[in-house]
């Protein structure tokens, strides 16, 4: 670091100029590496802290817990891979035993007297469903409001302002605090989950939203407001074609992240597939579990691939930065 | 448009009728979209049965759900007596032990009334049953005297003691400005906005309106309960035995002190001058040692262990996302095509990163709270898992769009295979990976309080156990309000960060 010492190297003397390059170039490389390592032992010791913390607060202790780890991984194989098929479809249990574990072919939704759709098979309907009408209602709402927020669509900065501060409050506030508002007003089912979150999806899509339509091409829209469209029509033939795909997009996006989302909300009360989960694994019934687990992989992995195809039919590759939004 | 005359616009338009007028197809084809769009709508209405649950929803309670946000009620009840009444605040009164708040004024009189003892029967309303009888001092009320002869216990030997002592015997409360309640002894005078309803008590039995209900005044049936409304400043039923009323104040009540602290119910300025310069409340501890405590233990706002909740929050998106990054850096070389030629390793990563992330956040939380107990280890871990999945996804994607100059100019120069990955590939990335952790880090200390409250420790399992009571609204607000700074300063954090890696694009 210090410039001075090497004044003098393998016997050259160097210029003035020279020496000051060097020099400059030292204190810069020193100043990186300071940089470097002070940032990675501030993370180091922010993590250990952290690590300790988590440990330390945490009901069971990491170490003392770990053993038994690998116990409940045992507990959770259940006691013929059939089974997992058996609590899928609902067939009767050749371990029945009266008890709630075995109980499989009871979770049966009739549609007629013979045709059934298996329990969680319709859980996972019910919350596919919450997922896809909260989006169809975020959308619509962030639809209506993005162009008010935008900043090249809307010229009063305080509408703008207010606007914006609206979603960011929506998006913002916890889902978990909306859901559980609802639940204490309408009692447990699912449209404390929709109403979660819906308001949720209002407030994220409305800012993705918002930054596509600032992005836009406004040659279309100058062309409409020469030929005297008003603000409606300006933003209805100017900008919307567009942004449309986007738009779409990440609404596909917003709808994975939804079907997650709504799982989450009914395991805290919210209904479908969340809840039946969370029972099942408190109770260890390791069939219902493993089967649960499994269709909810399944979906999601279904509903990815499907949302990741549309969107690239719809936006080509540029949608993809981030795995999903904020 | 004023350039072309009618028959101009007329004949261009029907040159080009193409233009002017939309095809079939996507006329048909939006009116199909808005009308499955409406379709599944009437669906989901249906299948959720929406209109029965709104209907069904108990929105008087959410009103006051909500106003417990930001206010809180104190809540005596008045007790009628034949002669006198009993003023009675629950134990954990916002206003401390046996307050005498300023808005409800008590008027006391010497009242003799004769207590009749009863052994306990088995008709008779046992313990309450102190009937009285008297004289009149008091002024006002007429009181129907005698009428509550039913409940008098069929007992055969009564034990009759007369008391003479100070009573109250009229209470008046004001509802802050919003209206007042009179309250004597068989006797009920309500006011608001200029109205008057005066209602008789027949004790213990019936109370009775004179002249029509006012507006802000329910009654389901003659002789009931009768519930006055006086908006945001609170409320009152009148019954038959006692007048409950429930007064509203704007604030949260008892913030910093709660009523069992020394400090409690003084002002700013004499708490300050309390902890400067005050006498030592415990000769053991400094003045400022025991406010700081009873501040931290607050048993109405519980801020210890709401910080310490939200410091769990904070770390479990810290920690799990540092995690997932650390090592998910590794595997993406090992999943990215470019940059590892086995197939086989490359489709192993692969998958595994895809099992991890669609194995959702929820499931590996429940599963880690089953294993670690409730806690934060159980968020970072679900956390962890999670993300490993996601980043290595993103970063294996990343890996496998770099530009493949840099690396063949490293390679040319005859480095070895570790530096061309150091200096080819990895400053070309390291940005992109960077802000994509930041990005996560930002939404996990969101997910991080949702998947709290199913065990995984942390701010969410506070909120959820406060919500679940129904009483604690106040709380749930002091809560949000927290979770809502934390994640303005956070996403602020972040996305400063962000731009400084992505803005300057210098790679390096």
């Amino acid at each position: 670091m210090n410039a001075d010492a090497s004044a003098v190297h393998g016997g050259n003397r160097l210029s003035e100029a020279c020496l000051a390059v060097e020099r400059h170039w030292r204190e810069l490389a020193g100043r990186r590496r300071l940089y470097t390592w002070g940032g990675v032992l501030v993370l180091v010791l922010a993590m250990s802290g952290s690590l300790w913390f988590a440990n330390e607060t945490n009901a069971g202790k990491f170490f003392e817990r770990l053993p038994y780890f690998f116990g409940f991984i045992d507990q959770l194989t259940p006691r013929d891979p059939l089974e997992v098929w058996r609590a899928f479809w609902n067939l009767p249990s050749p371990h029945d035993d009266g008890s709630l574990k075995f109980n499989y072919p009871e979770g049966r939704v009739y549609l007629t007297e013979t045709l059934y759709v298996p329990e969680y098979v319709y859980k996972m309907i019910e919350t596919l469903n919450i997922a896809l009408v909260s989006t169809l209602i975020g959308f619509g709402a962030g639809f209506v409001l993005c162009f008010v927020a935008a900043k090249n669509l809307t010229a009063n900065r305080w509408l703008r302002f207010v606007v914006r501060r609206f979603m960011e409050v929506l998006r913002a506030f916890p889902e978990i605090v909306i859901a559980g508002f609802f639940l204490a007003v309408f009692s447990l089912g699912a449209v404390p989950a929709i109403i979660a979150v819906s308001i949720h999806t209002i407030g994220a899509l409305g800012k993705m939203f918002f930054e596509v339509v600032e992005n836009a091409d406004m040659k279309p829209d100058e062309g409409l407001r020469a030929a005297g469209g008003n603000w409606i029509e300006r933003v209805w033939f100017g900008t919307v074609p567009q942004v449309l795909p986007n738009f779409l997009s990440y609404g596909l996006l917003r709808f994975e992240i939804n079907v997650r989302a709504s799982t989450i909300i009914g395991a805290v009360g919210g209904g479908g597939i969340g809840e039946t989960l969370r029972l099942s694994i408190s109770r260890t019934h390791e069939a219902k579990t493993l089967a649960i687990v499994l269709l909810l992989f399944l979906t999601i992995v279904a509903v990815d691939q499907l949302s990741a195809y549309l969107r690239r039919r719809l936006v080509g590759n540029q949608a993809f930065e981030f795995g999903r939004g904020p | 448009m004023s350039a072309f005359s009618r028959t101009e616009r007329d004949a261009l338009m029907e040159r080009h009728p193409e233009v002017f007028s939309k095809s079939r197809g996507s006329l048909i084809s939006k009116a199909a979209i808005a009308a499955s769009t409406a379709a599944y709508f009437a669906f989901a209405w249906w299948f959720f049965s929406i209109g029965s649950v709104f209907s069904e929803g108990r929105w008087d309670i959410a009103g006051a759900y909500l106003a417990d946000w930001v206010s809180y009620e104190s809540r005596p009840d008045i007790e009628f007596g034949e002669k006198h009444l009993e003023v009675n605040f629950p134990r954990f009164d916002p206003a401390g032990k046996d307050p005498d708040p300023e808005w409800l004024l008590k008027e006391r009189a010497v009242v003799e009334r004769t207590v009749t003892i009863v052994e306990q029967t088995v008709s008779g309303g046992g313990s309450r049953s102190s009937s009285n009888s008297l004289l009149g001092t008091i002024g006002g009320a007429a009181a129907p005297s005698g009428s509550s002869g039913g409940f008098a216990p069929s007992n055969t030997d009564p034990e009759v003691e007369t008391l003479r002592q100070e009573e109250v015997v009229r209470v008046v409360a004001d509802m802050s400005g919003a209206g007042t309640i009179e309250i004597m002894p068989g006797l009920v005078i309500v006011t608001r906005g200029g109205e008057t309803m005066i209602a008789d008590i027949t004790l213990d039995e019936a109370v009775t309106v004179r002249g029509a209900l006012p507006e802000w005044a329910l009654q389901k049936a003659p002789g009931a309960k009768v519930i006055v409304k006086f908006g945001f400043s609170g409320r009152a039923e009148i019954e038959g035995d006692e007048v409950k009323v429930r007064h509203r104040f704007l604030g949260w009540e008892n913030f910093l002190f709660d009523t069992n602290s020394a400090f409690w119910g003084k002002s700013a300025n004499e708490v300050i001058s309390l902890i400067v310069s005050g006498e030592r409340i415990d000769p053991g501890r400094s003045n400022l040692a025991i406010a700081w405590d009873d501040i931290l233990n607050n048993s109405e706002w519980q801020h210890y262990d709401v910080w310490l909740k939200l410091l769990q929050t904070i770390v479990m998106a810290f920690a799990g996302t540092l995690l997932a990054t650390i090592v998910a850096f590794p595997l993406a070389f090992m999943a990215a095509r470019n940059i590892m030629p086995n197939r086989f390793l490359n489709q192993v990563s692969k998958r595994t990163f895809d099992f991890l992330r669609s194995v959702d956040m929820l499931i590996w939380a429940l599963f880690f709270t089953r294993a670690f107990g409730p806690g934060p280890l159980a968020g970072i871990s679900a956390i962890f898992f999670t993300d490993t999945g996601t980043f290595g996804k993103l970063y294996s994607e990343a890996l496998e769009n770099i530009d493949d100059k840099q690396r063949e100019g490293v390679r040319s120069v005859g480095a070895s295979p570790s530096s061309v990955q150091r200096f080819g590939v990895v400053p070309q990335v390291l940005p992109v990976f960077l802000a994509q952790s930041l990005y996560f880090w930002e939404s996990n200390t969101r997910s991080a309080t949702i998947i709290g409250a199913v065990g995984a420790g942390g701010i969410g399992l506070k909120l959820w156990e406060a919500m679940r009571t129904n009483q604690d609204w106040e709380n749930v607000a002091y809560m949000v309000v927290l979770i809502l700074a934390v994640v303005f300063v956070f996403d602020n954090i972040s996305s400063k960060l962000r731009q400084q890696l992505i803005a300057p694009k210098q790679p390096n």
